[in-house]
C-alpha cells in the first residue's frame, strides 16, 4: 500500500468517519443548508445556530465518501463558537490547504482538520474535502441576507 | 489476433501510474485510441488540413474527400440507406438535443406523450423534460423490472395512442442491460410514435444495423469507440429529417441567403451550420475502419467473456452488491460494504486501476437502486483476464484497507 494512500486516510480520519462528531439537524429556525457534489452524488444537509455574529451551533447529515464525511464533522467541530468573521477566514486557510499552497497555521488551531492535508495530493478528492465548507460559506452568507 | 494483440495499438495503455501498470476499465466514460486513428489525425493536420466544401484548391478537395469519406464510412458502420442520413454532430448529447429541438418541439403539444425509461442518461433524459416544458407534453417512464431489464408487456402498457416520442438507450452505461429496441421500435410505430434510440453504449460495442432495427433515430458518440472526442453522429430517416428545421444557422448550411430571408442546403447538411468537425469526422472514420478490421462479433464476444468472468470473480469476494441482470454489456457495477465508491475508486487507483465511481449521469437510476454512486469497472477489446485479476486484487485490498478500520 502506497504511503500517499496512507496520507489521505489517515487514522484521525477514518475515525471521524466512522464516528461523526455533529451528526443530525438543528431545529428551531437554524439556517439550513442543502449542498450536492453533482460530478459523483455526495450530499450535505449543513444545520447552523448563528446568534450576535457567531456560530452557536452546527450540526450536518448526508451522504458520501470517508473524505467528505469525515471533512463536514471536522468543519462542524471546527467552526463551532468561532465568530462568523473568523470561520469564514478558516475556510479560506482549508482551501489553501487543499490547493497545497502555504497556509495560514498560525492564527487558529486547526485541530483534526490538518489531517486532511493530504487530500491535496489526489486533485479528483478535493471537492469531496471542500463540500462541507462550501455550504457552510452559503449558509452564513445567507444569514447576512436576512 | 487476440485481446492482447489489439492491446500493443494502444500506445497510452503502455505506461505506469502510480508506480504500476496501467489497468484501464473505464471504456464506458471513454475508450482509449489505437495508433490508427491517432495518425489519421496527426495525418490530416500535417498534410491536408483545410476547410471543407469551398475552396477550389486541392487541399480542400483533400479535406472534402477525408470528411465526406467518412459519412460513407459511417453509413455502412450502421446500415444507413443514404449519407444523407448521417449528420457529424459534437456527440450524442447534441444529437438528442437535435431530434428534441427539431422534432420534438415542432410536433407535440398539449396531451401527447413523450416515454423514455429510468435508466437513461441524463442526456436522454433532459431534452425531453425541456419539450415537455415548453410543449404542455407529458414525459413517461417505461418501469423497470427488478434485475433492470424491460419487459416488452410494460412498454405495451405505457406507449399509448397519445405518444410521440419513445426513446430508449440500446445498452445501460449503469446495468449493462441491452435492451430490445427493435420490439420496442414495433410499439412505437404501432401506435404511431417514432422511436429514438441513444446508441453510445451500443454502437462500439456491437453491430448495429439502424434499418434492422427500424429505429427513426440513433445517436452515437466517436469518442466511446477509440475515436476522437467531440464528434458523433445523429442518423436519422431521410422522410423525418427532410421535414425538420435546422437547429443551428449560420455558414455551411445555406442554400440562398437573401436580406430578410434564407433557404437551406439539402440533407444532410443543412444540419451543419458552421466549419464542421473535420479532423474529428476523419479520425472517427479511421476509428470505424480500426473496429470493422477487428469485427464487432469479436469484440463482443471478448466482452462478454471478460463480463462473465469479473462476475465469477466478484461473487468470489464478500460484500459485493452487483447492479444489473446476468446478461449484460461488457460492464460491472458494484458497491463494496461499508466502502464508498469513490474511497474504492482512489484506492483501485494507488494501485494503477482506473473504475468510475459517482452516479454515472443517471441520478433517477441510482435513485431507483436506492445508491448515491456506484462504482463501475468497463471493458473494451483492449482488456484481457490479467485486468480483471488485477482489478479483483485491487478491491480485495480495498476491503483490506477499510476492514481494519470498521
Amino acid at each position: 500500500m502506497s504511503s500517499n494512500l496512507d496520507q489521505l486516510y489517515r487514522q484521525v480520519i477514518m475515525d471521524h468517519y466512522k464516528n461523526p462528531r455533529n451528526k443530525g439537524i438543528l431545529e428551531d429556525g437554524a439556517l439550513n443548508i442543502n449542498m450536492n457534489n453533482p460530478t459523483c452524488g455526495d450530499r450535505i444537509q449543513l444545520t447552523l445556530k448563528v446568534e450576535d455574529g457567531k456560530i452557536e451551533s452546527a450540526k450536518f447529515d448526508g451522504e458520501g465518501c470517508s473524505i467528505s464525511l469525515a471533512s463536514a464533522s471536522m468543519m462542524t467541530q471546527a467552526v463551532k463558537g468561532l465568530p462568523v468573521e473568523d470561520a469564514l477566514k478558516l475556510a479560506k486557510v482549508f482551501y489553501d490547504m487543499m490547493l497545497g499552497n502555504d497556509y495560514d497555521d498560525a492564527s487558529y488551531d486547526l485541530g483534526d482538520i490538518e489531517a486532511l492535508q493530504g487530500v491535496s495530493k489526489f486533485p479528483a478528492r478535493i471537492k469531496c474535502a471542500t463540500l462541507a465548507w462550501k455550504a457552510m460559506e452559503q449558509g452564513v452568507g445567507k444569514k447576512e441576507e436576512e | 489476433m487476440s485481446a492482447k494483440e489489439w492491446r500493443k495499438l494502444f500506445p497510452i495503455l503502455d505506461q505506469e501510474v502510480n508506480g504500476k501498470p496501467l489497468v484501464y476499465l473505464d471504456s464506458a466514460a471513454t475508450s482509449q485510441k489505437p495508433i490508427q486513428v491517432i495518425e489519421a489525425l496527426d495525418k490530416y493536420y500535417k498534410e491536408y488540413n483545410s476547410n471543407v466544401h469551398r475552396g477550389v484548391h486541392t487541399l480542400g478537395t483533400r479535406a472534402t474527400d477525408g470528411y465526406e469519406g467518412a459519412r460513407e464510412k459511417v453509413r455502412r458502420f450502421i446500415g444507413a440507406k443514404s449519407t444523407q442520413e448521417i449528420i457529424f454532430t459534437r456527440g450524442t448529447t447534441t444529437a438528442i438535443n437535435t431530434v428534441a429541438r427539431s422534432y420534438g418541439m415542432a410536433n407535440l403539444s398539449e396531451g401527447d406523450e413523450i416515454v423514455i425509461t429510468p435508466m437513461e442518461h441524463h442526456s436522454n433524459i433532459i431534452p425531453w423534460q425541456q419539450v415537455a416544458k415548453v410543449t404542455g407534453a407529458t414525459l413517461k417512464y417505461i418501469p423497470l423490472q427488478p434485475d433492470g431489464t424491460i419487459d416488452l408487456q410494460d412498454v405495451e402498457k405505457t406507449v399509448t395512442e397519445h405518444t410521440k416520442i419513445v426513446s430508449v438507450m440500446q445498452v445501460s452505461n449503469v446495468l449493462g442491460t441491452i435492451n430490445p429496441i427493435k420490439e420496442i421500435a414495433a410499439i412505437a410505430h404501432k401506435n404511431g410514435a417514432v422511436m429514438v434510440v441513444d446508441g453510445a453504449q451500443s454502437a462500439p460495442h456491437m453491430k448495429v444495423d439502424v434499418q434492422d432495427l427500424d429505429c427513426d433515430f440513433f445517436a452515437f458518440s466517436a469518442h466511446k469507440m477509440c475515436g476522437p472526442t467531440g464528434i458523433g453522429v445523429l442518423y436519422g430517416k431521410k422522410a423525418l429529417l427532410n421535414k425538420m428545421e435546422p437547429v443551428e444557422f449560420g455558414g455551411e448550411m445555406i442554400d440562398f441567403v437573401g436580406l430578410q430571408e434564407s433557404t437551406w442546403k439539402e440533407l444532410p447538411w443543412k444540419f451543419e451550420g458552421g466549419t464542421p468537425i473535420i479532423a474529428g469526422a476523419i479520425g472517427l472514420g479511421a476509428a470505424i475502419d480500426f473496429l470493422e478490421d477487428i469485427g464487432l462479433d469479436n469484440i463482443l464476444k471478448l466482452e462478454h467473456e471478460l463480463a462473465d468472468y469479473a462476475m465469477e470473480r466478484l461473487s468470489e469476494l464478500d460484500g459485493v452488491t452487483i447492479f444489473g441482470p446476468k446478461h449484460r454489456a461488457g460492464l460491472v457495477t458494484f458497491n463494496l460494504d461499508d466502502v464508498h465508491p469513490h474511497d474504492v475508486a482512489t484506492v483501485l487507483d494507488s494501485e494503477g486501476i482506473a473504475v468510475r465511481a459517482g452516479h454515472h449521469c443517471a441520478q433517477p437510476l441510482m435513485k431507483w437502486l436506492d445508491v448515491t454512486a456506484t462504482a463501475r469497472a468497463s471493458f473494451y477489446l483492449y482488456n484481457t483476464e490479467d485486468d480483471v485479476d488485477a482489478f479483483i486484487k485491487g478491491l480485495t485490498t480495498a476491503k483490506e484497507y477499510f476492514g481494519h478500520v470498521f
